[in-house]
């Protein structure tokens, strides 16, 4: 079945603004924040909402890390496709921060409960908020919520939610694909 | 996903370049994993791991344990001295009777050769080869070349001797295995009752003179003479050994380029290496201990992840 676009590249501009000013809103100067993408695929919302946040809201002194979470996952000699690791950029304090997760597209929820784990080892965060481009809300495997949402999604277990970026794909764009039966 | 091509560490021998590279990737995520403040994650947690050590060793059976417990696996650590063994019992049974109490995997230094790949083929566990007698040491030539991989930035093309008792060094034998598979030019120097025959075959050169290979090569491994595997004089004195094979520094220091030494240990101070070449910035013999946390890791997790599935009740 060909794939139903969810998302344009100019909806998903809109989206990051808006995820943006959410960010502005609870973290003002963003001076005991620290955003953590999550590798691979959320290092690339990390980084537009930098850009954003840095250029066209004018937020200087952004603290900001990349988290890889392939060794803290659950489904180790699990899963049949195990994943292969990213690298890890955590040149940030984070010990008594306020840490954002940010990620693509939050599903199970077992990713965030692994970089719940992860993010340990860095030191005692005085709060952590997970940020999702997309929440496919009728998915979770366990008790995890978001508190920046970009659009929810309601798409049954065996679809799939492609995000494209335009560092890979041609353009950015977030598609449904349905599982034929 | 990659996956390592075998599914037992037996030696350098059986796996392939790609292998090689995957481990080295691995590895690097795992070097920066043992340089966090708390150097641990918990990959491993329903993994058993026994280390059955018939020979001795610190350095290895150290830097294995530490690797087990940075990725969380459960240990059980055997020496030959305080066991059964001296009471007459085979490795077979003995690595059976560990395996019954629900062991995953087994790491074994043994001082016969082919002991690690007879018991992969007798054993239900996966086998990771920590020395088998003058055969093989597959982790210590992975983080020998992972070394240099780290000071070079590649290992292809760089050109790397080999320097001593060759004729009863298995950590001779893996890196010669290695560095070929990863394109780099080996050469082997030492006395000649120390170079076993047809050594050539092995696709190395023979270069009978410290000096020359020494202005010929990028990297100098220093290997210790085995006196506890020799059962004859190969060799009319220390000092004559020391006078042309040690490497100190007005020797090192003679060659108008820089050369990179590595030393597997135990060293021999003042014998195939002087104090002064030891403790010298062209030596990453340090290094290499730290790389060999980071490398052994990598092998575990990769063998581990070919484990099969925990059952689901």
């Amino acid at each position: 079945m060909t794939p139903k676009q969810l998302l344009s590249a100019p909806q998903i501009e809109l989206l990051l603004h808006r995820l943006a000013c959410q960010l502005i809103e609870n973290h003002r100067d963003f001076s005991a924040t620290v955003l953590i993408g999550l590798q691979p695929r959320g290092v690339y919302v990390l980084d537009r909402l930098v850009e954003l946040l840095q250029s066209h809201y004018g937020i200087e002194n952004l603290n900001s890390g990349k988290l890889d979470i392939t060794f803290f996952r659950d489904d180790f000699r699990r899963s049949e496709k195990p994943r292969v690791a990213q690298p890890n950029q955590m040149e940030v304090v984070i010990e008594n921060k306020a840490v954002v997760f940010i990620d693509d597209v939050l599903y199970t929820g077992r990713s965030i409960r692994a970089a719940l784990t992860a993010i340990d080892a860095y030191g005692r965060p005085s709060s952590i908020e997970l940020l999702t481009l997309i929440d496919r809300r009728f998915s979770r495997d366990l008790p995890i919520q978001p508190d920046y949402v970009g659009r929810q999604v309601d798409a049954i277990q065996n679809d799939k939610v492609s995000v494209q970026w335009r560092e890979t794909h041609s353009e950015d764009a977030v598609y449904l694909i349905k599982e034929s039966l | 996903m990659k996956t390592l091509s075998v599914d037992h560490l037996l030696g350098i021998k059986q796996l392939n370049e790609n292998d090689l590279h995957l481990i080295f990737e691995t590895a690097d995520h795992f070097k920066e994993v043992i340089n966090r403040p708390i150097k641990k994650v918990p990959s491993l947690r329903d993994v058993t791991i026994a280390n059955l050590f018939f020979e001795n060793s610190t350095r290895t059976k150290l830097s294995f344990e530490l690797a087990e417990k940075r990725l969380s696996a459960d240990i059980i650590n055997f020496s030959a001295a305080q066991s059964s063994v001296k009471k007459g019992e085979t490795l077979v049974d003995t690595v059976n009777n560990i395996l019954a109490m629900k062991v995953d995997m087994v790491v074994m230094r043994h001082p016969h050769p082919g002991a690690a790949a007879f018991l992969s083929r007798e054993v239900d566990a996966c086998i990771i080869n920590a020395g088998d007698g003058t055969h093989e040491h597959p982790t210590q030539a992975l983080l020998d070349a992972y070394s240099i991989r780290e000071k070079f930035g590649e290992v292809a093309g760089k050109r790397v001797v080999i320097v001593g008792d060759i004729l009863h060094s298995r950590v001779a034998i893996s890196n010669i295995f290695a560095l070929n598979k990863l394109g780099a030019e080996v050469k082997v120097c030492g006395p000649k009752s120390l170079l076993p025959k047809h050594i050539e075959s092995l696709g190395v050169r023979v270069e009978p003179d410290l000096q020359k290979a020494l202005k010929w090569c990028d990297v100098a491994n220093m290997l210790r003479v085995q006196n506890e595997r020799m059962d004859k004089s190969y060799f009319p004195s220390i000092r004559e050994y020391t006078q042309l094979y040690g490497l100190t520094m007005p020797v090192l220091e003679s060659v108008k380029h820089e050369v990179t030494v590595l030393h597997p240990g135990p060293m021999n101070r003042g014998v195939e290496i002087s104090s002064a070449v030891a403790d010298s910035d062209q030596a990453i013999i340090l290094d290499q201990v730290e790389n060999g946390v980071a490398i052994r890791m990598a092998v575990i997790y990769l063998l581990a992840a070919k484990l099969i599935k925990p059952e689901h009740p």
